[in-house]
């Protein structure tokens, strides 16, 4: 008897520690504050040696050995990645601890405006960095991080998000956003959990809602917002899960539980890697997007690596392994020959030799602002988006 | 001291004698030495926590640079308890803490019975090593088994389609969430309410038998109330494991299964709003709290 409760003592004493490091977990951070101050002193005219490593928030698959490994080796630079899951996390990360924790950030639109706003950010100086010269035209300066003729950061990739079936339980295949608003797939549905996937309602009711007279869909008064919110409230029955991270939707696929959601071209291209028979579609109504920026912390420690990741990560090259790797669209239209050479027809498949037309259609990321860009200034900013999206899915 | 001090040299054994002396003379030294190390920790990193954690619940943050603004107000506190949505989480994460904790009670009476009074010493240690063998492994490891288990595809609708059964669908819903929490807290459970069970006189049951009570009116009269201190304290730690959880309802939740500590956890690691995540999560406190006040009128604490 005396052996038993030792041993009851013991897992007492394990499970007490257990609890211990859950709370250490937990508190690491705190607040931190930031005091702006992005564009002070000009512009570096030169790289300088580099600090001998670099500190990165980048997306899942960004920071791939392929095209890190020989940047390590080239420059002397080591790069650690902590991955982020959305871009509010992204903003979060760069502030925390006063800033300074990181060097650079893969900003999507919705957090760049925001980054550049809160002074997290500092102009760079393009003359630095080559490839900029062969960038696609449109984001050589694009709105989302380039303000007053600042460049925030180096353009990188781009791409739609998709809408992502099952060819063997949707049939026919789904040609309109609809199928994800279905009650036929009631619980065989996923979507992002991220408020910005409000804008993907509001674009789905721009075209079968058009007195709502929704232009784009992350500029909405209160009667398109209502709206936008009430068509995901509809369709919160029918989600079998809202997904974190990309993995997350690649199991709900594997194993049968969904047949249909909204996605990135990475899930597609890992799950047909995998033999899941699922393909993936941009919908009549047109399809959200991102922009993604290398963006330099206003408090980077390492600002030479920095430069010289701008550098290194723009060329076609890496930009070339990077897209396909993702399944994306590099910046670098130079990167077009390098995807064909690594796999033949990838730059078509991944739209490297895009027009301006094609991407006009997709609707990139931005942070909404209570200013609705036509002179009103009734628009519902990204905390109304952030609080409506914890109701719907709360 | 024993033969192993006398060996050593002289001036050091005297010294420990003296020391010794004054240890057995004050007493309370003895303990205060004892306890200085764990009261130290106790108050500096657990009491101190817990006091920042309550005074930033009073401020807020700025929207926009999601900057701390240090000013008094109640106002996450108002949104905690007016916003429908977050009482509707708090009682979702209530309620399943309560069904998971019952459902641990009712599973976990027979079998700690079985452990304490009829299995043999052998069988005992046995079950002893299945009911600990769980907390080997890794906590996300065996939630990420359920995950594959529970799966429209998995283990479980595949057992059940090869026995002509009608599969279930209850992967990524608070069923799952049910099924996991009440499977990974179960030992938390089991062993109180072993300790309470083989505590009980054999004589006790001697005399029940005696007096003509057969076995169920001995169960009921004898067994269930002695055990009941051992019940309350499981369901402590199966009640509160639960209620602070937030890694099961992000792996095997469904779209409707956010808890307290996803709220939390989404306000510090993705909105930054720190001081609301505090003001929120002061309720699984103040509910805990209560919780304990209320074991403690049942006499949980006389099991431990």
């Amino acid at each position: 008897m005396k052996k038993a409760r030792y041993v009851m003592w013991a897992a007492l004493a394990a499970f007490v520690g257990v609890l211990a490091l859950t709370a250490a977990g937990c508190g690491g951070s705190s607040g931190g504050s930031s005091d702006g101050g992005g564009d002070t002193g000009a512009l570096p005219t030169k790289i300088g040696p580099g600090e001998g490593a670099l500190d990165l928030i980048a997306w899942e698959g960004y920071t791939e050995d392929q095209w890190v490994k020989p940047f390590e080796q080239q420059t002397g630079c080591q790069v650690n990645a902590k991955y982020a899951g959305s871009s509010d996390e992204m903003v979060t990360l760069m502030r925390q601890g006063g800033g300074g924790q990181y060097d650079m950030v893969s900003a999507s639109g919705d957090a760049s405006l925001r980054l550049i706003a809160g002074g997290d950010v500092q102009p760079v100086n393009v003359d630095l960095i080559p490839g900029y010269q062969d960038f696609f035209e449109p984001l050589k300066s694009p709105p989302h991080n380039t303000i007053d003729g600042k460049h925030y950061g180096v353009s990188l990739q781009w791409g739609p998000n998709t809408l992502l079936y099952d060819t063997e339980k949707v049939t026919p295949a789904p040609t309109s956003w609809s199928a994800i608003y279905d009650p036929k797939y009631k619980g065989e549905i996923t979507v992002p959990n991220n408020p910005i996937q409000i804008a993907d309602a509001a674009l789905y009711l721009s075209t079968t809602q058009p007195d709502l007279g929704i232009t784009d869909p992350y500029e909405l008064n209160q009667d398109q917002f209502d709206a936008a919110v009430n068509l995901l409230k509809q369709q919160k029955p029918l989600i079998k899960k809202y997904w974190g991270l990309a993995s997350d939707e690649i199991d709900l696929f594997k194993n049968g539980d969904v047949v249909l959601g909204a996605s990135w071209p990475y899930q597609t291209n890992t799950l047909q890697a995998d033999n899941v028979p699922v393909k993936d579609t941009i919908p009549s109504e047109g399809a959200t997007g991102w922009a993604d920026t290398w963006m330099l912390s206003a408090k980077a420690k390492h600002p030479n690596c920095a430069y010289e990741w701008m550098d290194w990560i723009t060329r076609p090259v890496p930009q070339a392994q990077q897209a396909i790797f993702f399944g994306e669209t590099p910046a670098n239209t130079k990167a077009c020959a390098e995807m064909d050479k690594i796999d033949k027809g990838s730059c078509a498949k991944y739209h490297g030799d895009a027009d301006q037309a094609y991407f006009d259609s997709i609707k990139f990321w931005k942070t909404p602002l209570a200013d609705c860009g036509n002179g009103q200034t009734d628009c519902k900013d990204y905390t109304a988006w952030q609080q409506a999206w914890t109701e719907i899915t709360g | 001291m024993t033969s192993g001090v006398e060996s050593a040299g002289r001036p050091s054994w005297a010294a420990r004698r003296r020391l010794s002396a004054v240890f057995w003379r004050r007493g309370w030294l003895r303990g205060l030495l004892l306890l200085l190390l764990p009261l130290a920790f106790f108050a500096l990193i657990y009491l101190a926590a817990l006091v920042v954690l309550l005074i930033s619940a009073f401020w807020s943050v700025d929207p926009l640079t999601t900057e701390l603004v240090r000013t008094w107000n109640l106002d996450n506190f108002k949104t905690v308890f007016t916003e429908p949505t977050y009482r509707t989480i708090a009682v979702r994460t209530i309620g399943i803490a309560a069904a998971v904790t019952v459902t641990d009670a009712i599973v976990a009476l027979p079998f700690a019975y079985f452990m304490a009074r009829l299995a043999s010493p052998r069988m005992r240690a046995l079950l002893f090593v299945l009911v600990l063998l769980p907390l080997w492994a890794s906590y996300l490891a065996r939630v990420y088994a359920w995950r594959l288990i529970l799966a429209k595809e998995g283990a479980l609708n595949w057992t059940l389609d090869r026995l002509g059964l009608p599969t279930l669908d209850i992967a990524y819903s608070n069923w799952a969430m049910w099924i996991v929490f009440s499977y990974i807290w179960l030992p938390f459970m089991i062993l109180p309410v072993y300790a309470a069970i083989e505590r009980i006189p054999d004589s006790f049951l001697e005399a029940s038998t005696d007096l003509g009570a057969k076995g169920w009116r001995t169960t009921r009269s004898v067994v269930l109330p002695l055990a009941f201190p051992g019940l309350v304290a499981g369901s402590i730690f199966t009640f509160a494991l639960t209620l602070g959880d937030y890694i099961t309802p992000t792996l095997v939740g469904g779209a409707s299964s956010q808890f307290i500590g996803n709220v939390v956890y989404a306000n510090v690691g993705i909105a930054n709003n720190v001081p609301f995540a505090a003001a929120y999560a002061t309720v699984p406190l103040l509910v805990m709290a209560l919780y304990l006040v209320v074991a403690k009128r049942l006499g949980a604490f006389e099991a431990l």
